[in-house]
């Protein structure tokens, strides 16, 4: 499924020459857009020629509705897309900077680069006090590093600011961008002397094409978590069926005191299980919490471990399904669960064991072993003494690194 | 060269925007990454500060990122996005008939006013651009299609600075 491992594929090389190549066809568009020429880009902001919006909007919508269509088809992992991340205020900042930049100067850094290379003399002057800029901003950003790095949502979209659905904001976004065509073109009309009836008619049919694939998105819908788990299913599921992802408790108890390695515990039982015994550090991650904490994982070191544990392995596996759907790595869950671990390291209420320990891993996801009170961490099982244990297992825990997706104007 | 024929005209700007979402579409499907300029811009820059002055490069966290120790500053796919620009750009003029020594200005003013108002403008969205993490390719256009909240706000932003400043300018442009 796209996007595409282009480095494993074509070696760091080749995957440079897509990134040219790539380049090449974008430099090409905004060529023959007339980007090259400042004065028809400054024209957008006395309201005579608006190419800029119609060009970039229209850029804008096309590319929205085929990644969110490809997405909504399966075709493309939207959660392996780029999505630059929020930073609000200085987004804003800069961008206004920018548009001061824009109205003086006549270009922006990827239209300067087109002027640059078909000669235009004023775009070679913006292109150096655009470089000139630029070493300013890194010369001068530790002044006011704290602003520069504050507001941060990380990857933030519409659809989870508004709380609708994708589809309901790619068609919303369409439409907005055809009503400000619409009026553009009046105002073209106004400030500008064009004549609207010499433009031409396919821009009609285009519209309507827009419209169409916004509301195809609409009712595709976009994957489920579970319907992303659905797909790799057949990939995946061995690694659960031949019990190489369920770790036995003593590698999880050398996993809580290895300092290499950052652990994640994610405990995914209800709220009354997890308040009378949770392993020390495991966090209160309900599985209907689980789709939320994707991004802050995505955003985790690469030394990351998350090992997710419930009663028995029902819910822990559920959770896993989900976090290896969302392509989270290196997530691996505790074999027997919480009662297991239980069974092998005892707890306050009852010192010893009372039964040989047990591996139920189609348990009802019931709590076994009995608790008085809420102990919460407050119990020494939630925190054994690797040196007072001395337990076999067979380690599982193997740390892959993803290549990653960094982007935006990196 | 067609140096001195007529340039063919510029396409339907909706055209142009068809095909621009199609190569934008393109960049994520097969990549997963955007497009950008200025960072591309800002890594060659930094590998001329490194090359020049090394020590002020490792003791600026911000350029160290790039550019520390053995880091090869242009090592980086958004250079290549940047260099593919120009190439593109450089092509399509030739093609069209585009490339000719020019300055594009408004009637009332000279060439020197001209390439000075670049300059200044040109630093202003340099630096603009580095403060919001990327520029109106990898921000606005990249950040808004995959409807990206910071993006829009940025993209509001930069079209909400130039229009103040629109009416104060309006001898230079017109």
């Amino acid at each position: 499924m796209a996007p595409f491992p282009i480095e494993e594929l074509f070696g760091q090389a080749g995957a440079y020459l897509i990134y040219l190549l790539i380049g090449i066809l974008f430099g090409a568009v905004l060529e023959m857009a007339g980007f090259a020429k400042s004065t028809k880009l400054a024209a957008q902001f006395y309201f005579k020629d608006l190419t800029v919006l119609k060009v970039m909007f229209t850029g804008i919508i096309v590319a929205m509705v085929l990644v969110f269509l490809t997405s909504g088809l399966g075709w493309l992992d939207y959660s392996r897309v780029w999505v630059n991340h929020t930073y609000l205020w200085p987004g804003i900042v800069g961008g206004l900077i920018m548009g001061v930049g824009f109205i003086i100067g006549g270009f922006c850094p990827g239209t300067s680069l087109v002027a640059l290379a078909t000669l235009k003399i004023d775009g070679v002057f913006f292109a150096l006090g655009a470089l000139f800029g630029i070493f300013l901003f890194g010369e001068s950003v530790a002044s006011f590093d704290q602003f520069y790095n504050s507001s941060f949502y990380g990857r933030f979209t519409l659809p989870d600011w508004l709380g609708v659905s994708t589809g309901v904001v790619v068609l919303a976004v369409t439409l907005m961008a055809l009503f400000m065509f619409w009026g553009g073109e009046h105002l073209e009309r106004i400030f500008g002397g064009k004549e609207l009836h010499r433009e031409p008619k396919f821009r009609y049919a285009g519209a309507g094409v827009m419209v169409a694939l916004a509301l195809a998105v609409l009712v595709i819908g976009q994957p489920t978590i579970m319907d992303k788990w659905e797909q790799i299913a057949a990939e995946k599921e061995p690694r659960l069926t031949n019990r190489e992802v369920q770790i036995h408790p003593g590698e999880m108890l050398d996993l809580m005191n290895n300092d290499q390695l950052n652990l994640v515990m994610l405990d995914v039982r209800d709220e009354v299980d997890y308040n009378l015994f949770h392993i020390v550090d495991a966090k209160f991650t309900p599985l209907d919490s689980i789709p939320t904490l994707i991004d802050d994982l995505h955003g985790e070191p690469s030394n990351t471990v998350i090992v997710l544990m419930s009663n028995d392995e029902v819910n822990a596996t559920t959770a896993w399904k989900m976090l290896v759907a969302e392509n989270v790595l290196n997530v691996y869950l505790l074999e027997g669960g919480i009662n297991y671990w239980l069974d092998i390291f005892g707890h306050g209420g009852h010192e010893n064991c009372l039964t040989e320990p047990v591996i139920n891993t189609e348990g009802d996801e019931e709590l076994r072993h009995v608790f008085n009170s809420a102990r919460g961490a407050n119990d020494p099982a939630a925190e054994p003494d690797p040196h007072d244990i001395d337990v076999e297992y067979t380690p599982k825990v193997e740390i892959k690194v993803q290549q990653s997706t960094t982007g935006g104007c990196g | 060269m067609k140096l001195l024929s007529d340039p063919k005209p510029f396409i339907n700007p909706y055209l142009a925007g068809a095909l621009l979402g199609l190569v934008l579409f393109f960049a994520f499907f097969v990549t997963g990454n955007g497009l950008g300029a200025s960072g591309g811009l800002n890594r060659m820059l930094v590998l001329v500060e490194d090359t020049v002055a090394p020590e002020h490069v490792d003791r600026t966290p911000y350029l160290l990122s790039m550019a520390g120790g053995d880091a090869n500053p242009l090592d980086s796919w958004v250079v290549f996005v940047t260099l593919g620009t120009l190439v593109g750009g450089f092509l399509s003029g030739w093609w069209n008939g585009r490339i000719r020594p020019e300055t594009n200005k408004g009637p009332n003013i000279s060439n020197r006013t001209r390439w000075l108002m670049a300059f200044v403008g040109g630093t202003f969205m340099g630096y603009g651009a580095r403060f919001a993490r990327g520029c109106t390719s990898g921000q606005a256009l990249s950040g808004g299609a995959v409807l990206s909240v910071g993006s829009w706000a940025f993209m509001f932003a930069v079209f909400g600075g130039a229009y103040a400043l629109a009416y104060f300018l309006r001898k230079f442009w017109n």
